[in-house]
């Protein structure tokens, strides 16, 4: 069974095509590093697969069924959360605020709802223990590094019980002790039976965590290979296209 | 990173839970003096010890009872403002939500309505106020400064157009119903204090109890993430100005019964003190920040300074210059503060 397969999935905005012809197949587990130059169609894989554009063309399976995205809600049903650097996590709460936003939490008194913080933070701190992260709950996540934000970030994800957790460039904007944090809490998520698709553009990052590679140029999936048969060396030429295809 | 070992040692939720509560544990005085609302409140009780030492007219029961009232006006408008203000927008409209309340009851009330039909009226054009406001900002997508501009001049317009812009002090065959409400006063404090004091507990409740308050700060700290965590962020944008504006509703029709006839330059100016009072009790205007007892607050140390400057004989053509520059200090302090925790 495979948590994730496009069929030919096609993308274009007008006469720009974006995403031609991309069949790909992520196992449960599996951590995917998605590569390619500025341009190449990356972001806009990734936003297909969460529902935030419809494919043009071609088909999306999850767990082997076929599935269609109106809207990210629809995808992040279907089990698949998004993890966006900065964008998803409000600094002015705590990290267990965060984890739990949208979908919080309560216990009533009388008729009325109200927010259970104990059971949320106590969840929040069992999240955080998973991903073997040092974020507090009741921390607000304006004091936090990048590396505990991602963990608020991921935290979410386990949560919501998501089976492939896409995050685009994650590393991008923070210092190397706590990319190492970032790229631990990918192996934390894959032993979780989470797959995981990676966009970077940090090739070590990429090699260090990643099983498969997946090189994108120009809207088309040139290469997807085991990490452990490829090299720096061959990725590089397959994003520029010194080396048409492996 | 070592003591990262440590901690996967002992991953039960009990030991994180205690490894948490102590790192929380900074002292309740530490806790305490961190907030800036703390400091308005001693300002404000140092203000009024002053006052007491320095005038025989301050600490006596019927400036108190004055002092009170006013104070109770402001700081109930300021509860709906904070809330507009944590959800990161702005309400310039509330002075006019007042005079086209309390014009709605005084123009039924005074065509011989009773009190119950009075009342809801004009509640309900708050409420149709703040709902426009509302569908403005969050369905059209207009910046809140220049949709509740344009509701201050055309709300006062209104209550113009509705009395014909004279004054009504007649109010029908429950004229002392309405009276007692705003004017009268329960167990020797002022009805509009103990309206307030009600308030101000339901508003606190609703910020830190309820989903609707955690989705309104955190739509105020980063609207984009609430979006995205499917938070229905334009049915809260809409919800927070009928609030607000319920709250001046209120209000118009406790001033009604205080001053025992309304004219159409009621609640003038008014929008300044009630945003001072919120930024006061450190309401953050970038959005995201704010308390209800901070609003509370900060509404009595304007009305302390303000009636300060009445009975030390001081012009009150200098009002709007100190009511102007808190906001501007209260403002700045902020900077300061956020500046100084970046760097
Ligand atoms: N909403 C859109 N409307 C029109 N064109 C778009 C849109 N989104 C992306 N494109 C185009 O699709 C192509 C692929 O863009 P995409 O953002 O997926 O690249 P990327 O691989 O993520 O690049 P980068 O490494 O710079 O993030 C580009 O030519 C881009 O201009
Ligand atoms: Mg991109």
């Amino acid at each position: 069974m495979s948590a994730l397969r496009l069929e030919a999935v096609s993308k274009h905005f007008g006469a720009i095509h974006a995403l031609s012809d991309v069949s790909l197949l992520i196992e449960p587990g599996e951590v995917i590093g998605l590569m390619g130059d500025n341009g190449a169609g990356k972001s806009t894989l990734v936003k297909v697969i969460a529902g935030n554009f419809a494919p043009s063309a071609g088909e999306i399976f999850i767990s082997d069924t076929k599935v269609e995205f109106h809207k990210p809600l629809d995808a992040q049903r279907a089990g698949i959360e998004v993890v966006y650097q900065d964008l998803a996590i409000c600094d002015n709460l705590s990290a267990a605020a965060n984890v739990f936003l949208g979908r919080e939490l309560t216990k009533q008194i009388g008729p009325i709802p109200i927010l259970d913080y104990a059971r949320m933070r106590i969840r929040a701190g069992e999240l955080f223990a998973r991903l073997k992260s040092e974020t507090r709950p009741r921390d607000l996540v304006k004091r936090m590094s990048g590396g505990q934000r991602q963990a608020v970030a991921i935290a979410r994800a386990l949560l919501s019980d998501a089976k492939i957790v896409l995050m685009d460039e994650p590393t991008a904007a923070i210092s190397v002790r706590q990319v190492a944090e970032v790229l631990n809490l990918i192996r934390n998520l894959s032993d979780h039976g989470i797959a995981v698709v990676l966009v970077s553009h940090r090739m070590p990052d990429v090699f260090q965590v990643a099983d498969t590679i997946a090189v994108l140029r120009r809207g088309r999936l040139v290469a997807s290979k085991r990490a452990a048969n490829s090299s720096p060396e061959e990725v590089t030429g397959l994003i520029t296209g010194a080396i048409e295809f492996a | 990173m070592s003591n990262q070992g440590n901690r996967t040692l002992t991953p039960t939720a009990n030991s994180l839970a205690d490894a948490i509560g102590h790192s929380e544990h900074r002292g309740m005085l530490a806790r305490l003096t961190n907030h800036q609302t703390f400091w308005v409140f001693m300002a404000a009780v140092l203000a009024c010890l002053a006052l007491s030492l320095l005038t025989d007219t301050f600490a006596t029961e019927r400036n108190l009872f004055n002092v009170s009232r006013n104070f109770a006006f402001v700081a109930i408008i300021a509860l709906g403002m904070t809330a507009v203000i944590a959800s990161g927008g702005i309400d310039l409209s509330v002075g006019s939500a007042v005079v086209l309340s309390s014009m709605t009851v005084a123009v039924l009330m005074s065509a011989g309505m009773p009190f119950w039909i009075g009342i809801p009226a004009a509640l309900a054009v708050a409420i149709l106020l703040g709902a426009v406001n509302g569908v403005l900002v969050a369905y059209a997508g207009m910046p809140p400064f220049v949709v509740t501009l344009g509701m201050l001049s055309v709300g006062r317009s209104l209550a113009m157009v509705l009395s014909n812009n004279k004054m009504i002090y007649q109010f029908g065959p429950d004229h002392e119903l309405l009276l007692a409400l705003g004017g009268g006063s329960t167990m020797g404090l002022p009805n509009p204090l103990l309206v307030m004091v009600v308030l101000a507990a339901i508003t606190g409740f609703l910020f830190k109890w309820t989903r609707w308050g955690q989705h309104l700060f955190a739509m105020g700290g980063n609207e984009s993430a609430a979006k995205l965590t499917g938070i229905p962020v334009r049915q809260l944008k809409v919800s927070v100005y009928v609030f607000s504006a319920l709250t001046a509703g209120i209000t118009g029709v406790l001033e009604v019964g205080w001053l025992g006839g309304v004219t159409t330059n009621l609640g003038q100016g008014m929008e300044l003190a009630v945003i001072a009072a919120a930024v006061i009790g450190g309401a953050n205007l970038a959005g995201g920040v704010g308390t209800a007892f901070g609003a509370v607050v900060g509404a009595l140390l304007i009305e302390v300074i303000r009636n300060s400057l009445i009975l030390l004989g001081i012009s009150t053509f200098w009002q709007g210059a100190f009511v102007g520059s808190f906001i501007v200090i209260a403002v700045a302090f902020d900077r300061f503060r956020s500046v100084r925790q970046q760097g």
